[in-house]
This record gives structure tokens, C-alpha cells and sequence, in this order.
């Protein structure tokens, strides 16, 4: 395509409705309308001017506010869909067949369909990211079609402009001043902090450029902002563990190497309702009970520089410290939070070995529930030997005793004993409450006598280091809707002809009430002559025109 | 009196000032017939005035409570949906003390008794806040999407008077159909209030023992006569009505009964307004808006959402996602309620950009308005009551 000549001389680029320079109309179209379109300050838009090549076809179908606003929508409604039933990481059941079976289970056809649809995991869906993806392409192409040039445009100002651009503003004037009205406008507009320069003899009085680029810059926001989130997929951004530790014990941290955690104790409390919180007596009342407080004390320690890893001696304490829901503990860009807790977890348990005819009974000796002795010697020199330990026992599999985790849930062991009585040994399966022997009865048995418990606590373990970029994110997204919003550009432009009168005409991108304020009260200090609303004269006569009609 | 009690009395005088000030407003209006703008400005100064005392009661009802318990009054149904009818009654402060409008409080008044009277159908104890409410960003939170909320109503308010000007009712439309819908929706909300207070006042309540879908024993007591039994039902009160129908599992039978109730009060009462008056309720107010300016409340929709849009993006979306880092470990995490707050924010998105750059003013943007609001109350009732999720505290 050409570039387009004015009568002034100027060349704009192709596409340009109103000259760069004089701001004379030079499509067909806006020199018959009775008002310029302003909105773009009339430059080229480059999706309004080509639409050949299939770039030009892409480009145009991301700038084009219609399709962004369809995909917005779009949106929406998938992500209210997502809403319908719970998304598969708030239904209890873990791994795909298990969830699958709980939708229909459930949820019945409804959760069948649901589920075969995917939209059990809609928001992690591939079609749900691509449409963010299509949102963030169109923030970039509309905000880029539209920036470059209106940039360009606001950046070249001329102050002289033609009559034709003048009298087609909304706010228009045109007749006798005094004398020293161009500078009195001058002075009074630079007083009402206008930004004014001057050319031969017009002027151009300009305030609030900035908050032309509010749209902008809060898209740029949200484009850092959806960057952030992008990030997390990169390794070494994110970790996301959990850390299942009990009362006493000290684990290393998942996912970060050389910290290691101790656990003293799991504290869950509830509201009493006495004293002090007498006053939510009635409300713990209709419920039953409210927790507290959640609570895990814990030490971290750090492995010592140039230690083996593992080593258990070489640890350094860093900090001690009550992990509380709110408070996480928070060290070397990872945090630790409270996120789940399991009471009374089996800890250990004591036996006596006895003698079945005489009730006699040995000492008791104790079995360590996650790391068992395998051999225990008692006084009198009967040992007792773990020949199998089922932390989970949860039936027989070929005649096997079977665990179904490794957590003492429900403790199995198979157990060998002997006695001077017994030299040969006897074999025995004891699980809570039962004993079973195996190859016929037995002269002795294992009798529990207590056990001992302690609590859990679920820990999440999370390093977050594209926190910043989406604080960022949503600060410039704040700034920029603000900019837009709450400020406006407001322009006059001031001649005075050759025989004495002025022209005037004023533009603003919105509140228009406020412009007229700072008009009237430069045009009356000014002596300008009085302006008319070309718009508002517009919908006048339509309206007048409408009314003979009916 | 305990500082409680005088808190709940200071709600009852700002509820009793919002009603007075809904008759003198309505007053004000229609006692202007000849176009006499000296009497609607008299009287609706002096309805403003009575709105105004109405809102100190109302901020004096908000401070004590939170001097009661501790903490603000911002932590359950009660206290979040009472805080939404006040900042409602807020908004409109601003933006009469903007345009003067007295037509505006004669709509925003209703709402917000019909919200605070809502309000007061949940548990109104104090009650202890859980550890994950245990912090500064409650306040924060939640009171900066509270007030939010109640400026995005208001522009909701001059959309719906400007449909209730221009939809034409005299021939049948999609237009007609919906806004009368709309006013239908209002008139439900109103049976839920007067069913529920009546079945409150006289004590009733039904005990039943069920299954629930996870297969675990649960208990519920009904405090209406339950048309819809629980799963596998079983009845401890005696003298309580039969369940006429059983429901599954997932249903919420408890929750059903109370719509079902509130629907079929909701209509019969609807019905009677219609029989009486021999019209649809938005014709009932057709004339009294001859003398409303349509553009001033187009500007009054547009303006009440580019104050209330920023601040619900900073209070639903980032100071959310700042707590929910802090309490949950995950700044988002797709919870119902959090995916509400998105939807608010990119239905408000949208609506700025059609007016913006597709020119939607006038009617669609009121439509709009007016969709605003009916997703924002989705999220209050809705999501609360029967999407369960993490948010789901009352």
C-alpha cells in the first residue's frame, strides 16, 4: 500500500484517517461525518489496514476487541462449569480409576458425564490453557495495535491544526475575543496546570497524556502477571511437597536439600467456651466443637558444609519454631505450612511372653512399630524373633499375611518364640485382639499389655520463587486501571486568525463535564467566545427529527 | 445490656431507619407528579437524612460486634451478608451525595433490608473464628470485597431503574420477560424471609438421622416441615411430618426443603401482588420513574463500576490470593469460591470493555449491570449454601 499525501504536504502512513500534521480528514468517510473519531487519535491501525496475508489474518483476529471479549466470556462459562461438581483434587479418593468410580458413584450419570468430559480437571485441561493462552496473545496484539501508533501520534503533536479538524471536534467555538485573550488563555490554562506550547499563533493546552496508556499498562499486568504462572512449570520455580512427620522424630525436608526437620510435638486445640470465651458459648454449643488452633513445634536444622549427606551428627540448629495455620515457618525462599494432622498414631506396643498353663509371665519388652528389633532377649532366656511385621495387616494374599501400607494402621507380626521349655521354638500370627497358631497350638502366647501413640502432623513443603514476578504483575495491573480510569486527557487547541477572531476547539477521552469546567473558566477569564457541544447538538436535532416523524 | 445486645439493637434501628427511609424516599418520588423538583428535593433530603442515621446505627452495630467478639464481624453468613446490606447502603451515600437521586434510595433501600433481613436467617451467635481465620487479612479481605460488593450493587440498582423506564410492557418481549423474572427472584428472597422467620417464631424443628455420600452416619435438624426427606432417613422427632419424597444421597434434602419452601411462599406471594394490583410488578413502577434521567443513570451504573471494579480485582483477587498463599500454601487453588471471584472479575472485564470499545451504553450496559449482580449474589448464596468448598463456613 501507498503512503497517503495530505493536501498539507505531509506523507502518513497508509491507512491514517486523519493527517499526522494538520489533522485534515483524508478518507472519504470522515470528511463527510459531522464530528472526527478521535478515539484513536484517527492513525493507522495496522489490523484496520491490512488483510491480506494470513499474518495480517491472525493479527486481526487478536486485536479485535469483539474475539477478546469472546474469549473472556468463553471463559467464564468453562470456569463455572468447573464449579458444578467438585474438581478431582477435593473428592476423596486418590488415583484415576478410584476418582473416576467416585464421580459415578456419587454423582451418578451426571458424574459420568462429567467425568468423561474432563471437566473433573477442567482448569489443568489442554483446551483451558490454550484459551488462556489465546487471552494472553490477544492482550499483547490489541494493546500493541493500538499503543504503537496512538503513541506515535500523541508523541508528534503539531500545535497549528486545519480548520476542518477544529470545527469537527465535539467541543467546538469560533468568533470575537479581546485583545489580549491569547494570553490571558495561555496563562490562565498553564495555571490550571496545562501543559501549553505555542506555535506561531495557536496553541496547544494539554493535561493527563498518561492516562491515555492506562489500558496499557494494566495489560502489561496482567501479561506478567500470566508470565509468573507460566514460570512454575520450569524446574527449580516450584516445589510442591508433603511431609508426613511424627511427634519425635527428625526427617530431611523433600525437595530441600541439606534442611531437616524435627518434630517435638502436634498440639490440636478447641475453644473451651469457659472464661474468657464464654461468649461463644452458644455458637460451640450448636456445632459441637471449633478447633483453635493447630500447632506444630518443630527444630530445623541445617546439615553442616562438606558433611556426608545423611549423616545424622553433622546438624546445625537453625531455628525452633511453632508452625501454626497463618504462620508458616519460613526459611531460604521455602515455607513450611500446617496443612493436616493424624491423632494418636500407633507408636509402640508391649507384650509379656506367657505360659499359657501357668499364667506365668516374663518381663514385658516393647516392639518399635516403625523400626522393629528383629530379636528381643528376655530374663529368664527366651527370646522372642520378629520373623514378619505387617504394619497394615489387611488379610492373607497365597497364604502370606499382606500390609496395606506402611503405616501401623493395624500392626500384624509373625512371631517365633523360645523357651527353655520350647527349645524347638513355636510360631505364632498375633494382630490387635487375635492370636492365630499356625502349625497347632502352643504352649506360650504373646500377651499385649499397652501400646503407646503419637501424633502426625501433615506438612506441606513449598517454594514459590515466581511469587514476586506475580506481585508485580498485579501491581502494574492496579496502577494502570487507576491511570485509566480515575484521570483523563484533556486537549485544547487555540488560533487566533488573522483578523482578529478565534478558533477553539476542545477534546477529552472521557468526562466531558469536567472539560467543559476548565473551559468555561478559561473562556471567562479569557473573553474566548462561547462554545457549543456538537454532540449534544447532534442528538438534539436527531431527536427533534425523530419526534416530526412520529 | 451487654455490648452484644446493643449491638444487635443498633441493627434493628439502622433496619428500621432504611424502611422509613424507603416510604420518604418513594415519597419523594412519587409525590413528584407535576414535575415539582422543590418536593423531591425536600423530601428526599429528608430521606437522605434518615438513610444517613440509618447508616451510623448501622456502623455502630458493625463496631460493637467486632468489640464483642474480638474479631470482625466479617467470619460467617450472618455477619459477611449483614456487612454486604450495609456497604450497599454505603455506596448509595456516595453516590447520592454525587447525583441526588432520590430514586435511587426508593430501590437500593429495599435491597438492602431485603439482604440484612436475609442476613438474620442464619445463626446470629457469636461464634470463635477457626485457625485459618485467625489473622489481619480477614479484616482486610473480606472487607475490602464487602464494600466492593456493595458499590457494584449500586450501579446494579440504576440499571435495574433504567430497564424498569424503558422496557416497553405493553408488548411481550425477552426484555419484559427477564426483568420481570428479576422481580420475581426479588419476591422469592422475600418468602425465603417470611417463611423462615415464621417457622423460627414457632420453634420448629424436626431431628433425623442419614447417610451421607460418602456413606458416613450423620444427623440434621430441619427447621422447616421437611418436604424432602435425607438418604435413608430416619425421623427422632415424632410428632414431625413424613418426608414426602426420599432423596439421593448427593442431594442436599435439608437445603432442598428450605428452597422449596421459600419458592412456593415466594410465589404465592407474587401471585397476590400481580391479582391485587392487576399488573406485573415492573409495571407497578413504571410510573413512578417518568421524571428519572436516563443518562444520569447510565452514568451513575458506569460510574458506580469503575469505582467498584478496582477494588473488588484488589480485595477478591490479589489481598485473596495473598492470604490463601499464607493460610493454604497455594495463592489459587480453583476452590469454588475462588473461581467465582474470577468470573466477577471477568464478567466486570468484559462489561468495561463493550462500553469502552464496542459502545454498549444505555440499555445493555444496564443489562449488564443488572447480570453483575445476579452473579455476585450466585456467589454469596449459591456457592456458599451448595457448592461446597473451602469458603463454605457458614
Amino acid at each position: 500500500m501507498e503512503k497517503m499525501q495530505c493536501q498539507c504536504g505531509h506523507e502518513n502512513p497508509p491507512g491514517t484517517i486523519l493527517c499526522e500534521s494538520c489533522g485534515r480528514s483524508l478518507t472519504e468517510k470522515e470528511q463527510n461525518s459531522k464530528l472526527v473519531d478521535m478515539r484513536y487519535e484517527g492513525t493507522a491501525r495496522r489490523s484496520q489496514t491490512y488483510n491480506k496475508s494470513i499474518i495480517d489474518k491472525i493479527w486481526n483476529f487478536f486485536s479485535s476487541v469483539k474475539v477478546g471479549v469472546s474469549i473472556i466470556v468463553v471463559l467464564l462459562v468453562a470456569s463455572a462449569i468447573g464449579t458444578i461438581l467438585p474438581q478431582h483434587m477435593y473428592v476423596p479418593a486418590t488415583g484415576e480409576a478410584a476418582i473416576r468410580d467416585y464421580y459415578a458413584d456419587v454423582y451418578g450419570v451426571v458424574g459420568q458425564i462429567y467425568h468423561f468430559l474432563g471437566f473433573h480437571d477442567l482448569y489443568s485441561s489442554f483446551w483451558f490453557i490454550i484459551l488462556v493462552g489465546m487471552l494472553a496473545i490477544s492482550l499483547i496484539i490489541a494493546s500493541l495495535d493500538r499503543f504503537v501508533p496512538l503513541h506515535r501520534s500523541l508523541k508528534n503533536q503539531r500545535v497549528l491544526r486545519h480548520y476542518s479538524f477544529m470545527n469537527k471536534q465535539r467541543i467546538f467555538a469560533e468568533g470575537e475575543g479581546a485583545e489580549d485573550s491569547f494570553q490571558k488563555a495561555e496563562s490562565k490554562l498553564k495555571e490550571l496546570k496545562y501543559k501549553v506550547s505555542t506555535d506561531k499563533n495557536g496553541l496547544l493546552a494539554e493535561k493527563g497524556r498518561f492516562s491515555r496508556w492506562g489500558p496499557y499498562v494494566n495489560h502489561i499486568g496482567l501479561i506478567i502477571f500470566l508470565f509468573g504462572v507460566m514460570l512454575r512449570m520450569m524446574p527449580g520455580f516450584y516445589v510442591d511437597e508433603t511431609l508426613w512427620i511424627r511427634e519425635g522424630e527428625t526427617r530431611s525436608i523433600p525437595d530441600a536439600p541439606g534442611y531437616y526437620l524435627e518434630s517435638e510435638s502436634f498440639a490440636l486445640e478447641t475453644y473451651t467456651g469457659e472464661e474468657e470465651e464464654a461468649r461463644f458459648g452458644d455458637a460451640i454449643e450448636r456445632v459441637g466443637s471449633v478447633v483453635k488452633n493447630y500447632q506444630t513445634d518443630v527444630v530445623l536444622y541445617q546439615s553442616q558444609e562438606g558433611s556426608l549427606p545423611g549423616s545424622a551428627d553433622e546438624k546445625e540448629v537453625l531455628t525452633e519454631y511453632p508452625i501454626r495455620v497463618n504462620q508458616p515457618l519460613k526459611f531460604d525462599g521455602y515455607a513450611l505450612y500446617q496443612m493436616d494432622y493424624k491423632l494418636n498414631e500407633l507408636k509402640s506396643m508391649t507384650f509379656v511372653l506367657t505360659n499359657k498353663a501357668s499364667q506365668e509371665a516374663s518381663e514385658e519388652f516393647t516392639i518399635d512399630l516403625i523400626n522393629p528389633a528383629d530379636f528381643y532377649e528376655l530374663e529368664d532366656g527366651s527370646t522372642v524373633e520378629l520373623l514378619g511385621y505387617y504394619p497394615d495387616f489387611d488379610g492373607f494374599e497365597n497364604g502370606e499375611p499382606r500390609t496395606a501400607t506402611p503405616l501401623p494402621n493395624n500392626p500384624g507380626f509373625l512371631v517365633e518364640m523360645v523357651t527353655p521349655e520350647t527349645p524347638e521354638g513355636e510360631t505364632s500370627f498375633i494382630i490387635i485382639q487375635e492370636t492365630i497358631e499356625p502349625f497347632g497350638e502352643n504352649q506360650y502366647e504373646l500377651k499385649f499389655q499397652s501400646a503407646e501413640t503419637r501424633h502426625v502432623s501433615g506438612l506441606t513443603v513449598r517454594k514459590d520463587r515466581t511469587l514476586p514476578i506475580l506481585g508485580l504483575g498485579g501491581l502494574i495491573f492496579m496502577i494502570g486501571v487507576a491511570q485509566g480510569m480515575y484521570f483523563n486527557h484533556r486537549r485544547f487547541w487555540i488560533q487566533q486568525k488573522a483578523d482578529g477572531t478565534f478558533i477553539l476547539a476542545g477534546h477529552t477521552n472521557k468526562n466531558w463535564y469536567g472539560l467543559k469546567k476548565d473551559l468555561d473558566e478559561v473562556s471567562s477569564f479569557a473573553s474566548l467566545p462561547a462554545y457549543t457541544d456538537q454532540q449534544e447538538e447532534i442528538e438534539k436535532q436527531e431527536k427533534k427529527e425523530g419526534d416530526e416523524v412520529k | 445490656m451487654s455490648l452484644a445486645d446493643i449491638s444487635a439493637n443498633l441493627l434493628y434501628i439502622a433496619f428500621i431507619a432504611y424502611l422509613i427511609a424507603s416510604f420518604v424516599f418513594g415519597g419523594a418520588v412519587k409525590g413528584n407528579k407535576e414535575g415539582s423538583f422543590a418536593s423531591e428535593k425536600r423530601w428526599g433530603n429528608v430521606a437522605f437524612t434518615i438513610t444517613i442515621i440509618g447508616f451510623i446505627a448501622n456502623l455502630g452495630y458493625f463496631f460493637t460486634r467486632w468489640a464483642a467478639a474480638g474479631h470482625p464481624p466479617l467470619s460467617n453468613m450472618f455477619e459477611f451478608t449483614t456487612a454486604f446490606g450495609m456497604t450497599l447502603v454505603g455506596g448509595f451515600i456516595i453516590l447520592y451525595s454525587l447525583y441526588r437521586t432520590p430514586v435511587l434510595g426508593m430501590f437500593v433501600l429495599p435491597i438492602a433490608l431485603l439482604i440484612i433481613a436475609y442476613a438474620s436467617m442464619f445463626p446470629r451467635e457469636l461464634s470463635p473464628l477457626i485457625p485459618a481465620l485467625q489473622t489481619n487479612w480477614l479484616a482486610i479481605h473480606v472487607s475490602t470485597v464487602v464494600i466492593a460488593e456493595g458499590i457494584l450493587a449500586i450501579s446494579a440498582g440504576a440499571g435495574l431503574i433504567y430497564l424498569l423506564k424503558v422496557v416497553d410492557q405493553t408488548k411481550k418481549s425477552k426484555q419484559r420477560f427477564w426483568l420481570e423474572s428479576l422481580m420475581y427472584s426479588l419476591v422469592l428472597v422475600l418468602g425465603f424471609v417470611i417463611i423462615s422467620s415464621f417457622f423460627t417464631l414457632t420453634n420448629y424443628e424436626a431431628d433425623f438421622t442419614y447417610v451421607d455420600q460418602d456413606g458416613r452416619d450423620s444427623s440434621i435438624t430441619y427447621e422447616m416441615p421437611p418436604i424432602f426427606g435425607m438418604n435413608e432417613y430416619v425421623a427422632l422427632t415424632e410428632e414431625a411430618m413424613t418426608p414426602l419424597v426420599s432423596t439421593p444421597a448427593v442431594v442436599h434434602a435439608g437445603k432442598l426443603t428450605t428452597v422449596t419452601w421459600s419458592v412456593l411462599i415466594g410465589t404465592i406471594l407474587y401471585w397476590l401482588i400481580r391479582l391485587v394490583s392487576r399488573r406485573r410488578i415492573s409495571q407497578i413502577f413504571q410510573p413512578m420513574l417518568k421524571n428519572v434521567n436516563l443518562q444520569l443513570m447510565d452514568e451513575i451504573n458506569y460510574r458506580a463500576i469503575i469505582i467498584g471494579f478496582p477494588l473488588f480485582t484488589l480485595g477478591g483477587l490479589i489481598f485473596a490470593m495473598i492470604w490463601a498463599q499464607i493460610a493454604w500454601s497455594r495463592f489459587w487453588g480453583w476452590d469454588p469460591k475462588e473461581v467465582w471471584a474470577l468470573i466477577t472479575f471477568l464478567f466486570y472485564a468484559a462489561y468495561l470493555h463493550l462500553r469502552l470499545g464496542k459502545g454498549w451504553q444505555g440499555e445493555k450496559s444496564a443489562w449488564l449491570a443488572v447480570i453483575g449482580f445476579a452473579i455476585i449474589m450466585f456467589n454469596l448464596i449459591v456457592v456458599n449454601l451448595i457448592i461446597a468448598g473451602l469458603h463454605s463456613y457458614a
